[in-house]
């Protein structure tokens, strides 16, 4: 009795995620087979639809740019965060947290009032005498946009790697003769890496389903899969192809997981360790 | 590094630091606007706005439905989701490894896919524009991040102290109220805070299943953005922005003075 009990504690967990997870999922996907017909017709039509297919592409060329711009500005960040006294890095910190718990919507509201044509970016533009340029429903607006609501998620795993590195093994490798540059890329950035890997997957997969951000900043020429699922169930009842593409995304979303699993492990023995 | 390159450095963390906040700073002037326009510069000043969130009551009762539901949310995920931590913890081999992935799903699957999937269950349900339908959805949303809290103070806890309070003679409900539950209270705490701001921020699954009904306040926002330019929206962003901040502090401050005793 005493060495199975516990794991019973996890049952009511369990049973929340079976009704409102597991149930809803399995709904979507059995739709996605048998919504108005049996059979693969909806991933037929999915795939062989071009503009469906540049919507699934333009949704992984813009998860990986904000992936790539997140990754340039987090690391010096994250490592800045490392060396500096505790005050500053308090500061530091708040600029990461405040942004990472503050609702979405109220961020990109932000971003709608910063890039709109009446806007904060163009009015500073026209008050230089250059012309106004559009940024709101353009994809790089949607870029800009989605990289700055997405970057803690980037800068809070690298960091808390970055925090566990004994910096002593820097001073041993200048000691012995390397330059700080190459014992910086030599010893500091290969023990940095299980953080970058789970920062870079989680921001990939956190873009590839980003709704709200791409919803409000974006137009026709930038949707993303997202908004393509929620206009296929919302506006036009299609359950069977809003389906099919939703299930798209969450079988991209596991693989990218399955793929990263190993990396992201090596990410808690490191942390173990430091424990 | 030598000193060229920290210069650098700090300039660059500085433009980091300065992207990371600025650009929501900039609700604060719009909402201050005397007209009714988000357009920038903001013409005027005025409390209108939010007099308007205080009395309209598509705000207030927006509003308080999202103070309500966070509450429960808050609440019961932090119930059902220490449990779980105990059970994930406390598992033999690697049951709880296998059980804690389970568990943690709910913050990778795209949310769309999700709110789709919820609103067809829903709609079968009569639970479209309900509490119990929000507190549901937003309970399976938050059961991550209560366990990932409460399972990190329950990594450190020493379980020979509930040993040496059950060999002096006290019995399991002893053991853990006056043993088990003061020691994990920081992480049991901070996962009751993640539960409610996860609860009361959700939007894309409050999309689906809100109703003319019931209305969340993230919900209202949304709506409010897409229909008109109403610079309500940046008073209800800068009382947010301001709560988030103190919140924020306060934690940090907290976690200083625990660290320093």
């Amino acid at each position: 009795m005493r060495p199975r009990g516990p794991v019973w504690l996890a049952a009511p967990a369990v049973l929340v995620l079976l009704l409102v997870l597991a149930y809803p999922l399995a709904i979507v996907v059995w739709r996605s087979f048998t919504d108005p017909a049996v059979g693969f017709d909806n991933y037929v039509w999915f795939f062989q639809s071009a503009v469906n297919r540049t919507v699934l592409q333009r949704t992984f060329v813009v998860a990986a740019w904000v992936t790539l711009v997140s990754l340039i500005c987090a690391y010096p960040y994250a490592y800045a965060m490392t060396i500096v006294g505790k005050n500053v890095r308090l500061v530091l910190i708040l600029c990461v947290l405040v942004p990472f718990w503050l609702s979405g919507v109220v961020r990109t509201l932000a971003w709608v009032i910063l890039l709109q044509d009446s806007g904060v970016i163009n009015s500073i533009l026209r008050g230089l005498g250059l012309s106004p340029v559009k940024l709101i429903r353009t994809l790089p607006g949607v870029i800009i946009g989605m990289t700055q609501v997405l970057l803690p998620f980037m800068i809070l795993p690298i960091y808390s790697v970055m925090r566990g590195i004994d910096t002593r093994l820097l001073q041993a490798a200048r000691s012995l003769g390397a330059k700080p540059w190459r014992a910086f890329l030599q010893i500091y950035v290969p023990l940095s890496l299980p953080g970058v890997y789970a920062g870079v997957i989680i921001v990939f997969i956190l873009s590839l389903g980003f709704y709200i951000t791409p919803a409000l900043l974006g137009g026709p020429r930038s949707t993303m899969l997202s908004s393509l699922v929620q206009n296929q169930v919302l506006s036009l009842l299609n359950w069977g192809r809003g389906g099919a593409m939703g299930v798209v995304l969450l079988v991209a979303t596991f693989v990218l997981l399955a793929i990263a699993a190993p990396l992201m492990r090596q990410k808690h023995s490191s942390t173990r360790r430091e424990a | 590094m030598p000193s060229f390159s920290r210069v650098l450095l700090g300039l660059f963390c500085l433009l980091v630091a300065v992207l990371l906040l600025a650009p929501t700073l900039v609700v604060i002037p719009m909402s201050f606007n005397g007209n009714k326009s988000l357009a920038f510069p903001p013409d005027g000043f005025s409390w209108q706005w939010y007099q308007n969130f205080f009395t309209n009551p598509d705000w207030t009762t927006s509003f308080t439905n999202s103070l309500l539901i966070a509450l429960i949310v808050a609440v019961v995920a932090t119930v059902v989701g220490t449990l779980a931590a105990f059970g994930v913890t406390r598992a033999a081999g690697r049951t709880g490894g296998l059980l804690r992935a389970i568990l943690i799903t709910p913050m990778v699957v795209p949310g769309v896919v999700l709110a789709i999937g919820i609103y067809a269950v829903y709609l079968d349900t009569h639970l479209v524009g309900t509490v119990a339908g929000f507190v549901l959805a937003h309970t399976m949303l938050a059961i991550p991040f209560v366990l990932i809290a409460v399972q990190a103070s329950l990594e450190v806890f020493d379980r020979r102290l509930e040993t040496a309070a059950s060999s002096l003679g006290a019995n399991r409900l002893t053991v853990f109220r006056t043993v088990t539950l003061p020691l994990i209270l920081p992480g049991l705490l901070s996962g009751a805070l993640f539960a409610f701001i996860t609860s009361f921020d959700e939007i894309i699954v409050a999309l689906f299943i809100t109703s003319p009904y019931l209305k969340t306040l993230p919900v209202q926002i949304y709506t409010s953005i897409t229909r008109d330019a109403d610079p309500t929206v940046a008073a209800v962003g800068t009382l947010l922005f301001l709560a988030t901040s103190l919140i924020i502090i306060a934690g940090l401050l907290f976690g200083m003075r625990r660290g320093r005793t």
